[in-house]
């Protein structure tokens, strides 16, 4: 296919998203990482039947974490989708980079402070 | 086993606002089982706490462990070697766990990462009830194994009250009412009629919270 994606992707390469532990997402924080995506595969088509739901799950956890510390929940995301969508996996990491420039550095890298506020839903201005 | 759960993580932030070097401390006992205060919680507490600190700029130094149990003085002991080089102790055990730590501890502060909940068991993974409140005296075996101090809301030996509806507590319709639960279970084992014929006499519940602080001493098992 010969498709590119973002060089700022840096890929972690897991046996199934099931293994993808709280930690492991929140020390891609901690070291500095402007946003993490978890890319599984499509709901209802895990080979370990429920590691994408487990994934989910953790997924969320992260987001109430980041949004309960201040730091935007969109710098964590979910995305679904088989290893035969080639096309899909680049429209991923474009969108997510997209969205992450958006949102700016990540204040855990410039220890600016708070850049979310719970219950607002929007970001506070720094 | 005694259910537990995190504090919110800001009221911890703000809670060790003044110090820069903290021991963590999980205990392997009820919490870890309850996935409250085990390892892995102190794993993910102490890189939420980092998180927070890097957001505002300022560093902190955490060590973490995760003692067998903080409800023994041999256990709390094991940090003994290095407590005096942190300004606070940050305990993910249950209120003994932070009490424990606190009077082994004298000159630095032990503080509270979760709130301590109650006795009780799992219902389905993630889902823990109340069973017990250790009352000190014990009488499932004239209640159908169902425990009214617990059960029931106003912890009544002789009931069920008139807030019993349909099967419900009137302090919330998705909680059950002891008393019927109990009635429904010792009319199935056959009881009901020769256990209620008298009154439960009046509770001393100076075995319970209302006598101060409880203490038991076993001569046969003292060194």
């Amino acid at each position: 296919m010969r498709l590119d994606y973002p060089p700022n992707v840096k890929i972690v390469r897991v046996p199934c998203t099931g293994k993808v532990d709280l930690l492991h997402i929140l020390k891609a924080f901690e070291q500095g990482m402007d946003g993490v995506y978890v890319a599984g595969c499509l709901e209802g088509e895990c080979h370990f039947l429920r590691g994408n739901l487990r994934a989910k799950k953790r997924v969320g956890h992260v987001k109430r974490i980041l949004a309960a510390l201040g730091i935007n929940p969109e710098r964590i995301q979910m995305y679904n989708l088989s290893a035969a969508m080639g096309g899909r996996f680049v429209e991923i990491a474009r969108e997510m980079t997209g969205k992450v420039r958006a949102l700016g550095p990540s204040p855990i890298k410039t220890g600016k402070g708070r850049e979310f506020v719970e219950g607002q839903g929007e970001e506070k201005k720094q | 086993m005694i259910v537990a759960q995190a504090k919110p993580i800001e009221d911890i932030v703000t809670m060790i606002d003044r110090y820069d070097k903290i021991i963590l401390a999980g205990c392997k006992a009820c919490v870890a089982v309850c996935a409250a205060g085990g390892e892995k919680e102190v794993g993910i507490l102490a890189s939420a706490i980092t998180l927070a600190r890097k957001r505002d700029g300022r560093a902190i130094e955490i060590r973490e462990v995760t003692l067998e149990r903080q409800c023994d003085p041999e256990y709390v002991e094991q940090i003994r070697g290095f407590a005096g080089d942190y300004q606070a102790v940050l305990s993910i055990a249950c209120g003994v766990g932070v009490q424990y730590m606190a009077e082994h501890y004298k000159t630095i502060p032990a503080l509270p990462g979760l709130n301590t909940s109650f006795m009780g068991g799992s219902l389905e993974q993630g889902v823990w009830s109340e069973r017990c409140q250790g009352c000190g005296q014990c009488i499932l075996h004239l209640t159908g194994g169902i425990c009214p101090v617990t059960r029931c809301s106003k912890s009544l030996f002789n009931g069920p009250c008139g807030g019993s509806s349909k099967g419900k507590c009137e302090v919330s319709p998705e909680m059950e009412c002891g008393w019927q639960l109990i009635i429904d279970r010792l009319k199935a084992l056959g009881e009901f009629e020769n256990r209620f014929t008298e009154l439960f006499p009046i509770k001393d519940w100076s075995t319970s919270r209302d006598g101060g602080q409880r203490k038991i001493t076993r001569e046969d098992m003292k060194a």
